[in-house]
């Protein structure tokens, strides 16, 4: 890969909470080797929401994962790049340092609530395990705490509840009870990935309203992983869009819908049926993903977009920078982003 | 292919599945040897609707509010604990044998997950040709290979791929490839159960797309059953929305989503995330708390008053119908129904 890295993260050092610096992750299989995330940078300053929007197989997970230090490895390797928090390198920390960050600084919760809970403790239990191993505190203090957080993502009941096991809650419950897992440790950082994905229209309202308030009222920063951008629209600040391991559009929400300047990103935003206008021919992308293992030369959205020219495949885009801290990687951005105005 | 509908005597628009009062509780036992009945799980609580030739019936509703189990029932996949269902006039759950058979091929269903409908050990070939093994009479002896092949084609596959294996296709050419198997006998109906929201939103838009350009190639009539509005917006032209087994609300598509009567509808409509920041600054959200009641449990009198914002004490104690209201003509249940703008303008 000969991606340079991007003009747009020239801040200045330590500026921010969490930064990716050029991050290349790889799967190392038996069938070969899958490019899956090739030069991602990104940051996230003290109390900002950051949403990841990609489809499956984009790399939004991975990243997630690299920066919690959860990846499998094997198969998974960082290859290269830096992950910085607080401006130090954790990918260069120890295992056992990077389990202080983990869960105290960073902390994650995850798509599928009933396969992330243990079955066989019962909810109190398991949010106050994180407490009596972490912060040192007794059994005591641990299920009084439990107590308070499940207070604090608005369980109700939750002194009476304490004891069930996670099958006695229902879907929007056993959320709240990861998210209160989550914040147990008091992180400066959460990862949601895919915090609704699972969950019906009306409760995951009721989930995304929570994050937004608890985000407020805590002070946390927030990187939102999710394919839907209404769910996130209201509330992230930023939105990075990811198409085969790279961050291909980088803007504010509102510029975003407004007038994307990626083709993938303008795609996309055409391809989500609207409630609000009536059966029509769906816009939408042709083509399929790209298989990892093979990423197509040059642009890798190439091979599906409209705009696609001979530079497109032999060049690898940088990051166009737009103004407003917006950026494209694409060789027509500033084409791409007239023509959403225009339309 | 210019597979027409078959019979010209077939007028669009006519009623082609009726459904009557359909219910379906499954039993809630305890004891192991003599085990006695302690409750119910009223999963489908009275449904009925007419799906009319060359339509679409949109149906919604919340996970747990037994969409899901109708059309299990419709295709027989489930025995109804009451209820009579009627496909051209042919009672459907009464045939059995040979009638049953011929029945069935004229309904087909379209399963939600196309990484586990589909047989992983079977060529794409032998999937979409199955069907004709048990209807030996639909493809003619020698002629089936060719007609999977057709079936390929028509829903935009390479009709080279028949010695392919399912692991080979993405989800979205998998859930091409559980359209084709619907499609093998040429039915009239198809029930499609969340035929979309296992997809990306890409793709989710180029298998609704290619549902709706075979309908109008073929005259299908189709139950889209889902619980993403918005797409059932695209693709339906009348609605019915379901909450805890019962249809609390059903009309066209403009009905629904313009002039929704049902505080229920009105909430699912609010709460649907709309992308566009500016639309959502505009928006009223209503906000419904708790959680959907057990079906084993159902609230008495209106199944929503336990969320509902507009409860009095006559939803505690009457079961509102599902009949035309005075805010608008089309069937709601509600006691107090009445128009609020739900979409975003």
């Amino acid at each position: 890969m000969t991606v340079n890295p991007t003009p747009a993260s020239a801040t200045p050092e330590g500026g921010h909470l969490l930064e990716l610096r050029d991050l290349h992750v790889e799967f190392r299989t038996n069938e070969g080797v899958a490019r899956v995330i090739n030069g991602v940078s990104y940051h996230l300053d003290a109390g900002e929401t950051l949403a990841v929007l990609g489809e499956s197989g984009s790399g939004k997970s991975v990243t997630a994962q690299a920066i919690m230090g959860i990846l499998d490895t094997p198969p998974a390797f960082v290859r290269s790049g830096q992950i910085l928090y607080q401006g130090e390198d954790l990918l260069t920390r120890s295992e056992e340092q990077r389990r202080q960050v983990r869960g105290k600084e960073i902390a994650m919760i995850f798509q599928d609530a009933l396969s992330a809970l243990n079955p066989v403790f019962p909810v109190g239990w398991q949010i106050g395990e994180t407490l009596r191993q972490r912060a040192g505190m007794s059994r005591a203090d641990a299920r009084r705490r439990a107590v308070e957080l499940m207070d604090l993502v608005k369980i109700p009941g939750a002194a009476k509840r304490i004891g069930d096991y996670p099958h006695q809650f229902s879907g929007g419950m056993r959320q709240r009870v990861m998210i209160a897992m989550a914040l147990a440790l008091d992180p400066k950082v959460l990862i949601a990935d895919e915090p609704t994905t699972a969950l019906d229209v009306t409760v995951q309202a009721q989930i995304m309203d929570l994050l937004a308030d608890l985000r407020r009222e805590l002070n946390m920063a927030m990187i939102l992983i999710t394919h839907d951008l209404g769910v996130v629209a209201g509330v992230a600040d930023r939105i990075a869009v990811m198409y085969a391991g790279r961050i291909v559009e980088h803007a504010d929400v509102r510029s975003l819908y407004k007038a994307p300047a990626h083709p993938y990103t303008k795609g996309l935003l055409e391809s989500i049926p609207r409630l609000d206008v009536r059966g029509q021919e769906l816009s939408t992308i042709k083509g399929l993903p790209p298989n990892l293992m093979r990423i197509p030369s040059g642009c890798p959205f190439h091979p599906r977009c409209p705009y696609v020219q001979q530079v497109c495949v032999d060049e690898v885009p940088h990051d166009l920078v737009l103004g407003d801290g917006r950026t494209s990687a694409c060789h027509f951005a500033q084409e791409v982003r007239d023509d959403s105005v225009a339309s | 292919m210019t597979a027409s509908p078959a019979n010209p005597t077939k007028v669009r628009g006519e009623t082609i599945l009726s459904v009557d009062n359909l219910v379906k509780h499954f039993p809630i036992t305890q004891g192991v040897l003599f085990q006695r009945q302690i409750g119910a799980v009223k999963a489908v609580d009275g449904v009925s609707f007419e799906l009319r030739r060359g339509e679409t019936l949109g149906v919604v509703g919340e996970s747990g509010c037994g969409k899901s189990t109708l059309a299990r029932l419709l295709m027989r996949l489930e025995t109804p604990t009451s209820g009579r269902a009627t496909l051209e006039g042919k009672d459907l759950f009464k045939a059995s044998g040979g009638e049953l058979r011929r029945l069935r091929r004229n309904m087909q269903m379209v399963m939600q997950d196309p990484y586990t409908s589909l047989n992983p050990r079977m060529t794409v070939g032998d999937i979409i040709g199955e069907p004709f093994e048990i209807h030996p009479d639909a493809a003619p002896k020698g002629s089936k290979a060719k007609r999977v092949q057709e079936l390929l084609d028509l829903v935009g596959l390479n009709p080279e791929h028949i010695n392919r294996y399912p692991h080979q296709f993405s989800g979205g050419q998998r859930q091409r490839i559980g359209i084709a198997r619907a499609l093998a006998l040429k039915p009239e109906v198809i029930v499609c159960d969340e035929p979309v929201s296992a997809l990306d939103v890409s793709i989710q838009a180029q298998v609704i797309n290619l549902l709706k350009q075979l309908q109008g190639e073929l005259g299908l009539s189709y139950i889209f059953i889902a619980h993403d509005l918005s797409v059932v917006r695209h693709i339906a032209d009348r609605v019915a929305v379901m909450y805890l087994g019962r249809i609390v609300e059903i009309g066209t598509e403009d009905e629904i989503y313009e002039r929704a009567t049902h505080p229920y509808t009105q909430a699912l409509l609010s709460a649907v995330p709309v992308p566009d920041p500016e639309a959502r600054d505009q928006r009223n959200m209503i906000r419904l708390v708790g959680d959907v009641p057990s079906p084993a449990d159902p609230p008495s009198g209106c199944h929503f008053r336990t969320r509902c914002w507009k409860a009095q004490d006559i939803c505690a104690t009457e079961d509102p119908k599902t009949v035309p209201r005075a805010a608008d003509p089309h069937p709601s249940a509600c006691h107090f129904a009445e128009l609020r703008p739900a979409t975003p303008a």
